[in-house]
């Protein structure tokens, strides 16, 4: 027997701290103000909820989070890995569980003090040390000094433009676009502060071929997300905004940052996202009006095109030209700023912004959105959604 | 620490390896005249030299000053040396590798009989050790042993023990510390490579049930699922996969910017290390992309980085010939 799955669930409430990179208060705060936010959003109260999801890597526990807020009896509570991967994920995680009746209202959280405390930019020594599997992995990496986000991601991005063709310029498409739509966002941190592909060219080298303006943010912040019923959702305050698929995945001889050892080099675990999002939702790239593509590295958000069938292998530099990925074009990516423009909160505030977009709320609305496509951390095991207007 | 000290130990070893050197004949027998200039700008007085009584009722006649055993089998101003000479080679070593500057800090010599005018001397030397890097006052360097041994025919009649210290002049850079390098974590299923860095073998793990390659490692082959594991010693030759270069943030125990790289060997595996130039030492930064003297496709063969006791690193020297 299988539960109806594509649809069932919705979400109902969005909620954030502003984005800063100092917040001046304790994660748990952040986590706590973010979900109140996204439960008034709703219209529900903290009474109402019943479960909790989060990522592994998050320091506020769902115990800790529902003492603040003065939850009662939860029923559900998940935590998925990998990193930035999980953010797509912990929907899935609360639609499902929406879908088989193991919770009514499940919050999915991640809050964090990332520039003010600790900075995910920086080598992190505990990641070598770990008694596990993970830290075993990075023993073929950290000590010889390949041990940051940018580095790891260089060494994919080097051999892309090898394979492609692929130029500093294209991925500075993405960094211009996400900076022209954070320039109009008030929520972001550079707001009114667009680049030119001249400015992302000037910047300095962080780890060639990456500059700085092809880096995410570091950010302090907290996102919630309140998914229920799509039937419930629809009574209440914010209305609904249902979860049409949502996917994991992880590919042949996968690592966390470091897949350099199996045949082809990229990311053959959005393309397992990717199918399963098509699969379940029934739609495909020519459906989806808008896209917010984790990027936390530009050079991501090329190769995410091609692997969700958006543009073939090696034509996402072809795909993001001459500004069809920005407000106006073929198919306007991360709409918010992104992680570059708005703030680095782990892929969850794209997700607020791909239902302020199907509810028609967002600064920069792209007209008649009804599908958009969310994706999760990438160089990791990672996720995806496709969200849809209601009705 | 660095491949630096890799190579220079490995042309050390070389070089002790050889022994002693062919007897080299000095260029004229002792002789009286050249005892006198020696005395002379020594300013030693003692009429035991000379041809004198005193000389004749200690000795029996003049004997040569033991301290001039080296002289006779110096050089002279002709700067050719042979080529076996282990001093000289270990000094070119030296210089290749940047420590440029000499101090003599050591000469010890010991004296089995006198000298007469008319004795032939002949000289061997042999490398003793080097030992290093040392940081010292004037600047990092290796101390660098050689012993010589005179003989007249079979017999032995003095021996020297010299050492230099060869350095890199100037203070030594406050750089980083490679102490504080990221440590590896480390079990039962990966241990075997990190016991073969540290012995100068780059081991790749080999599935005893199929034989199939695999880094990195695990206790369990994915293709036919043997739980016994064994491995082959690498050449350690391949090509750059991919490569890139490290300019921020700060990596503990390395200087930046840093230039890694994902080598596929020939053998078919892949591994992450840091890329070095032909000698081992850093490669300096490409100035842009697609420049500079790596590329994908650059040869490399693998050299090993001692940390110290607990850690060896694999690194990459670009073969010379160089690019793809």
């Amino acid at each position: 027997m299988s539960v109806p799955f594509s649809g069932a669930a919705s979400v109902a409430g969005i909620g954030a701290t502003e984005f800063s990179k100092e917040s001046g208060r304790s994660e748990l705060q952040l986590s706590a103000e973010a979900t109140l936010a996204a439960l008034t959003d709703a219209g529900l109260s903290p009474g109402d909820v019943d479960g909790l999801v989060t990522f592994t890597m998050d320091n506020t526990a769902e115990i800790a989070l529902a003492r603040e807020l003065g939850m009662g009896e939860l029923r559900f509570f998940s935590r998925i890995s990998y990193g930035g991967g999980a953010a797509c994920a912990t929907l899935q995680q609360a639609a499902m569980a929406v879908a088989t009746g193991m919770a009514d209202v499940v919050v999915c959280y991640r809050g964090f003090n990332e520039r003010s405390g600790q900075r995910f930019g920086q080598v992190q020594n505990w990641a070598a040390g770990q008694s596990n599997t993970n830290g075993l992995d990075n023993a073929w990496s950290y000590p010889s000094g390949l041990s940051t986000p940018a580095a790891t991601v260089a060494m994919q991005a080097r051999r892309y433009m090898h394979e492609y063709g692929a130029t500093s310029r294209d991925f500075g498409a993405v960094a211009v676009a996400d900076r022209r739509h954070a320039s109009t966002n008030p929520a972001a941190w550079f707001h009114g502060k667009p680049i030119t592909i001249e400015d992302h060219q000037s910047s300095r080298m962080i780890a060639d071929p990456l500059r700085l303006l092809d880096c995410c943010q570091e950010s302090d912040g907290a996102v919630a997300i309140v998914v229920t019923s799509t039937e419930r959702a629809r009574d209440l305050a914010a209305g609904a905004v249902p979860v049409l698929a949502a996917a994991q995945g992880s590919a042949r001889d996968q690592f966390v940052m470091t897949s350099y050892y199996r045949d082809d080099i990229g990311i053959p675990e959005m393309g397992v996202v990717g199918r399963q999002l098509w699969a379940q939702s029934g739609l495909g790239p020519a459906d989806i009006d808008t896209a917010v593509l984790y990027d936390h590295f530009t050079p991501y958000v090329l190769m995410q095109l091609e692997e969700l069938g958006f543009c073939g292998p090696g034509e996402a530099p072809g795909f993001v030209a001459d500004g069809a990925i920005e407000l106006g074009g073929r198919l306007p990516v991360n709409t918010h700023g992104g992680q570059l423009g708005e703030a680095y909160i782990h892929g969850m505030n794209g997700i607020n912004e791909a239902v302020r977009q199907l509810r028609g709320t967002s600064v920069n609305q792209v007209e008649g959105a009804a599908h958009v496509v969310v994706t999760a951390g990438t160089g990791v095991p990672t996720s995806g959604l496709v969200l849809g207007r209601d009705g | 620490m660095s491949d630096t000290h890799d190579w220079i130990m490995e042309q050390a070893s070389l070089l002790r390896d050889r022994g002693e050197t062919t007897p080299r004949p000095a260029r004229d027998p002792v002789n009286q005249p050249q005892v006198h200039t020696w005395l002379e700008a020594i300013g030693d007085p003692n009429p035991v030299y000379r041809d004198t009584p005193e000389a004749t009722e200690v000795h029996g006649g003049p004997v040569a000053p033991p301290a001039m055993a080296q002289v006779w089998t110096m050089y002279g101003l002709d700067p050719h040396r042979p080529a076996d000479d282990p001093l000289h080679s270990m000094m070119q070593v030296m210089d290749e590798a940047g420590f440029t500057s000499v101090l003599g800090t050591n000469c010890d010599q010991t004296y089995d009989r006198y000298l007469r005018p008319g004795d032939h001397v002949t000289v061997t030397t042999r490398l003793e050790s080097v030992v290093g890097p040392k940081r010292t006052g004037v600047g990092e360097g290796y101390f660098v042993t050689t012993r010589s041994t005179w003989r007249v025919g079979d017999e032995q009649v003095a021996t020297m023990l010299f050492r230099v210290l060869k350095y890199k002049p100037g203070p030594r850079s406050s750089g980083p510390d490679p102490s504080s390098t990221v440590r590896p974590a480390r079990n039962r299923d990966s241990e075997f490579f990190w016991e073969g860095t540290a012995v100068g073998e780059l081991r790749i793990q080999r599935c005893n049930g199929c034989g199939a390659l695999r880094h990195p490692p695990g206790p369990m082959c994915p293709h036919c699922h043997a739980t016994d594991q064994g491995h082959v010693v690498s050449p350690g030759r391949g090509h750059v996969y991919s490569y890139v270069t490290h300019h921020a943030p700060q990596v503990p125990g390395k200087q930046l910017p840093l230039l890694l790289a994902v080598v596929e060997l020939d053998e078919g595996v892949r591994m992450i290390g840091e890329l070095r130039d032909g000698t081992g030492s850093r490669l300096e930064p490409l100035s842009g992309p697609d420049s500079g003297a790596v590329e994908i496709g650059t040869p490399v063969e693998v050299g090993f980085e001692r940390i110290d006791d607990d850690l060896t690193l694999a690194v990459w020297r670009v073969v010379d010939g160089g690019s793809a």
